[in-house]
């Protein structure tokens, strides 16, 4: 029997990863804001197919390493990077390969239909983009002449995003299923977008997060959220906030095994399908 | 007055900054963060600066769609976009080179915020180190963001120039070309046309970049260096070693 923690199930991280099936749209979040590193492994465990992720904007880590245990089937981001930490090797090697559709954005971009999602709306508008290449492998996007200026004025419209889930890391969560995001507003207008969230958090707290102002402005509310994981150094290697940092070594063990497709698997072998060597 | 390659690209970026009250730096900029900084240190407290990575230098509250707004809005005076390639019509592909797009030959880690901020910062400065002919092209293979084209559309923004190893480009926006307006120090115009793969202006005459003063030198290398080592332990260490050794 799952707890529940107010009305947000509580279960163990390969239980939410077991929410997610082959073929779903996930949006996850770049390193800054907490990467759900712990479940990510998870998915891979699980053996997820087909998977089509949005980098809210760009991913690192994540990316990669899904994209080197075969879980993609598309990818929408305006980058994908290991930042000071080299090449995504499995990532480029799968893009190479065909493994996966690629769709490239901008930043802002992500963000806005991100936002259009969140609203309920069917598309919103953003300056820039004209007469890029991005815009010309975009089908999804469109240009239409800005209906409320008497000159013309190109501008290019975006279809809303509505990932089935978004999947994040976060220091705390309160009894009552709401979570801790601090100024990490991005977080805030994935889960809006999305059918639900899936979220690991450091620890559980029993406080109420919504009992004063100070605290509610950096929550999300725990009613976009469809199942919480307790995962300590769930973002691992990667950072969380100020927290905790990259953990460069193992990093630089990462980068070093995944320059080969081999080297990946012995990687996922020790780090991944060993829940308890990550861990 | 000795100084590093690095220094003078830091102070010669933080003289093109002069007079902005708001700038920020984006994903892999330790050069243009530094650069920045030492702007801001120079300002009088007239300069906002926004280092993207940092928590110290970094005052957006609202999420990563908060600097993308302030600069829809005109209130983002300067930004600093890189490149894979950069070509004379200042067009900049940070996707990849080489084959059929996306089976890329070569690929980079992707656009990030260019398709946008190019179109609507004022103060743009492109900044690409290396000066080659691999860096610097005819066209480029993929266009990230485009070089103003004067074709009537909503720009607000664009290039004021390029800043690489060898040399300060300025951008003329009228003519879409680049137009070399300083050299480093050590270098000369025969080797920036030999490494440049695109035409450009160039006067009869080109002075060097104007070399830092002792003041501003050893500004950056405490307060500055100590500034940026939050965000850029690495480069810190490699490009001012005393201040990464006595932090330690």
């Amino acid at each position: 029997m799952t707890r529940e923690i107010g009305q947000v199930p509580l279960h163990g991280v390969d239980q939410l990863a077991a929410q997610i099936p082959d073929g779903a749209k996930i949006a996850v979040p770049p390193d800054y804001s907490g990467v759900a590193m712990a479940l990510t492994r998870a998915m891979i465990r699980r053996g997820l197919r087909d998977l089509h992720v949005i980098c809210v904007p760009i991913s690192g880590l994540q990316v990669e390493m899904l994209a080197g245990a075969g879980c993609l089937g598309t990818v929408e981001t305006s980058a994908i990077t290991l930042g000071e930490y080299g090449t995504a090797h499995r990532f480029q090697a799968a893009l190479k390969a065909g493994a996966f559709r690629m769709l490239d954005a901008t930043c802002p971009a992500v963000h806005a239909a991100i936002q259009a999602g969140g609203k309920g709306i069917p598309f919103m508008p953003l300056r820039g983009l004209l007469g890029t290449d991005l815009l010309k492998h975009r089908p999804d996007w469109t240009v239409i002449d800005n209906p409320f200026s008497k000159d013309e004025d190109p501008v290019v419209l975006l279809p809303a995003i509505r990932p089935d889930f978004a999947i994040f890391h976060a220091p705390f969560a309160d009894r009552n299923g709401n979570v801790f995001i601090g100024r990490r507003r991005e977080l805030v207008a994935m889960a809006h977008a999305a059918t639900q969230s899936l979220v690991t958090v450091e620890e559980i707290r029993d406080v109420d997060l919504l009992a004063s102002e100070e605290t509610a402005a950096g929550t999300l509310t725990g009613a976009y959220i469809g199942g919480i994981a307790e995962a300590p150094r769930g973002a691992w290697p990667i950072k969380l906030w100020d927290i905790y940092d990259y953990d460069e070594d193992h990093l630089k063990l990462y980068g070093e095994m995944a320059r080969t497709a081999d080297g990946f698997t012995r990687y996922c072998d020790q780090f991944v399908q060993d829940q308890k060597a990550a861990e | 007055m000795d100084f590093s390659r690095q220094e003078l690209l830091i102070t010669t970026i933080a003289r093109l900054l002069h007079g902005c009250r708001l700038v920020a730096t984006g994903a892999s900029s330790p050069i243009p963060g530094a650069g920045a900084l030492l702007a801001r240190a120079q300002s009088n407290g007239k300069m906002r600066v926004n280092v993207l990575g940092s928590v110290r230098n970094d005052f957006l509250c609202d999420g990563g769609v908060e600097l993308f707004d302030l600069a829809g809005q005109g209130r983002l005076d300067a930004f600093f976009l890189g490149g894979g390639q950069i070509d004379g019509e200042a067009n900049i592909n940070l996707v990849g080179a080489g084959g059929e797009y996306p089976q890329t030959a070569v690929r980079w880690p992707g656009s990030f915020g260019s398709g946008y901020l190019y179109y609507l910062v004022p103060r743009v400065i492109l900044f690409r180190e290396e000066h080659t002919r691999r860096v610097l092209v005819p066209r480029v293979d993929f266009i990230s963001s485009a070089g103003p084209k004067n074709d009537g559309t909503y720009r607000p923004g664009g290039p004021i120039g390029l800043l690489t190893n060898l040399c300060w480009f300025a951008f003329d926006r009228s003519k879409r070309r680049f137009r070399l307006e300083s050299l480093h120090p050590g270098h000369s115009v025969e080797e920036v046309r030999d490494n440049t793969g695109f035409e450009f202006d160039c006067p009869d005459s080109v002075p060097f970049t104007v070399a830092p003063d002792a003041a501003t030198l050893a500004l950056l290398r405490t307060r500055i260096a100590a500034e940026i080592a939050e965000t850029y332990p690495r480069f810190v260490a490699q490009v001012f070693p005393d201040l990464a050794a006595a932090g330690d």
